[in-house]
């Protein structure tokens, strides 16, 4: 290892004011940093010690979201062998499934790191190590079978008017991975919803339809059952469709305390609560399907987990995340049942919470400082009495 | 003459005052209603800023903005009526736009910034530029919706068929209001990089 050090150090010499590669500086800082741990430290002063920093918790997201991925890449295989007719063992789906996640995710990073380098260099900061876990996250919320120009200008426009735009990592309040997802489902509408989208390369004959695609034509009767929906052999995005991956993925983050319990219980109440109102309701079919299952369809699940609880666009008040996750619930199961044309609920209403979250920060602190001045107010007037 | 190019770069009604947004989303999908809706604005603004100024001394200030007002709804109905005669698809797809110029607070500015204390001629000219500056954003915002959205400039279509043969699709978002309101940001945030630069 010390001999990678010494290179890299004689290296980062080239990259220093007034040499020739200092324009690229940001780039070598954000390999440097990301494959070494630089020795500098913060100089004088108190400053916590604590071996949690932004990169940790990026790298556990990332770990968190391995389960998912792997089954979801399998599945990709799986669903397009299934379609054709073909028999295929374990390997050859994964393999499938790999082969078409991979240009994806090269694509994301590219896009999106080459930007980030960009504005850092510009900015005269370092490259943070947020964009790895939005880069990874953005194919696998993603049709298998989306063009790769596409997913170039959703990364691009997210990371610059989502990210960027309002001062880079830990600045966003939009959450960076669903403005890529919006983006495609505005902009470019017939690839990303539909049934012909989420298996790639099916063969005509077989409808690959989603249950939210079921669901919005109203043929709730075809519904896959709960066990498939459970295991994820559905059609669908990489991430979403094993609700057990992504229960592995959720016991991690609750684990290392990565991601915050109150958000994810108060999402699924929220859809829960909202799901049982419709069934009480229970006008249209798609409104008499058990609150349960409503849950397992679609990304409601791997939203809940991944992106509600994403740190910065999130509520950061304790209290203010029990509001913020019910919310969400509640308003992605609204959208699912009530409005056709948007079948997913779940990033719309992640979007929306997610610029109302300061407003809930601010409610939730002016109620504390409202209580403690009643308190105040009241313990004198107890010590005015006793005189 | 300086005085009067402002509005066409450092003093832009939209991208440095922020006036006259509403219309400028609305209006900007399509390239075509956008420059009529530009010179609408731009005649409007001119005679109303003309009128208001030839008897500026005589309107009490008190009552200035119901006289102003009602200035401009006649100018705007003369101009709603002439589109209607002339241009009927266009003032249909613009619809209760060209009414609400009345309210466009781009008129309102320059006669309260200009005409009430400016010479009639001077005021004229004040007016025109300041439409045309509104109508410089318009065009681009509407040039970049038109033939990103639709793949089309003028009603003609620009990109090619075999663009389309190999995969290539219109941005459907760039026809929705939200994506106008992206690009005037980043008119200005150009403008403003840019004039930093001039510093």
């Amino acid at each position: 290892m010390d001999f990678l050090n010494r290179w890299s150090k004689k290296l980062g010499r080239k990259f220093e004011k007034g040499r020739t590669l200092y324009p690229f500086r940001a780039l070598y800082d954000a390999i440097d940093t990301f494959l070494l741990t630089p020795a500098t430290v913060t100089e004088g002063g108190s400053h916590i010690r604590d071996a949690v920093d932004m990169k940790r918790i990026m790298i556990t997201v990332m770990i968190a979201l391995f389960p998912p991925l792997l089954f979801g890449l399998w599945n990709i295989g799986y669903q397009h062998f299934l379609s054709q007719g073909i028999e295929s063992t374990l390997f050859q789906c994964f393999w499938y499934g790999f082969l078409k996640w991979l240009p994806m995710v090269l694509v994301v990073y590219v896009v999106g790191l080459t930007i980030e380098i960009i504005f850092a260099q510009k900015r005269k900061h370092e490259v943070a190590e947020g964009f790895f876990v939005t880069g990874f996250i953005i194919p696998m919320i993603m049709p298998p079978e989306l063009p790769l120009w596409i997913l170039a200008i959703a990364t691009a426009f997210s990371v610059l008017f989502a990210k960027e735009v309002f001062g880079g990592t830990g600045y966003n309040f939009l959450n960076p991975a669903l403005v890529a997802r919006a983006f495609v489902f505005f902009a470019y509408p017939s690839v990303i919803s539909g049934d012909t989208v989420w298996i790639a390369e099916q063969a005509d004959a077989v409808s690959g339809a989603t249950a939210l695609g079921l669901l919005m034509n109203g043929s709730v009767d075809s519904l896959p059952s709960i066990a498939e929906m459970c295991i994820g052999t559905i059609p669908g995005s990489i991430g979403e469709t094993s609700k057990i991956a992504i229960a592995l993925g959720a016991c991690i983050l609750l684990f290392t305390q990565v991601g915050s319990w109150r958000i994810m219980l108060s999402v699924i109440v929220g859809g829960l609560a909202m799901g049982s109102l419709f069934n009480v309701l229970g006008i249209t079919p798609a409104m008499s399907i058990p609150a349960y299952e409503q849950l397992l369809m679609g990304g409601f699940l791997f939203g809940a987990v991944y992106m509600a609880t994403d740190p910065v666009t999130a509520t950061h008040t304790q209290s203010g995340k029990f509001i913020y996750g019910f919310l969400i619930g509640a308003l992605a199961i609204v959208i699912r049942v009530l409005n056709k044309g948007y079948p997913e609920g779940m990033m719309l209403s992640i979007l929306l919470m997610n610029i109302f979250a300061p407003l809930i920060d601010y409610a939730v602190i002016q109620q504390n400082i409202r209580r403690r001045k009643r308190r105040a107010a009241r313990s004198l007037s107890t010590q005015n009495l006793k005189q | 003459m300086k005085k009067y190019l402002g509005p066409l770069s450092k003093d832009n009604p939209i991208l440095v005052q922020l006036l006259g947004i509403c219309s400028a989303l609305a209006v900007t999908a399509q390239l075509k209603p956008a420059v009529v809706m530009a010179l609408s604005v731009t005649v409007v603004c001119a005679f109303s800023n003309f009128v208001i100024s030839l008897i500026r001394n005589t309107i009490p200030p008190r009552i200035r903005i119901i006289v102003q007002l009602l200035i401009v709804s006649f100018l705007v109905i003369i101009v709603d009526q002439f589109l209607q005669a002339f241009v009927y698809d266009i003032s249909k797809m613009l619809s209760v736009f060209v009414g609400l110029i009345i309210t466009n607070c781009i008129i309102m500015g320059r006669l309260e910034a200009f005409a009430l204390s400016h010479a009639p001629v001077p005021s004229f000219f004040d007016g025109i530029f300041n439409g045309l500056g509104y109508g410089l954003v318009l065009t681009v915002v509407a040039i970049c919706r038109e033939l990103l959205g639709s793949g089309t400039l003028w009603n003609y279509p620009i990109i090619p068929a075999s663009f389309y043969e190999h995969g290539y699709m219109n941005n459907g978002l760039m026809i929705l209001p939200p994506m106008a309101l992206i690009l005037v940001g980043v008119l200005i945030w150009m403008r403003n990089s840019k004039l930093k630069q001039v510093k």
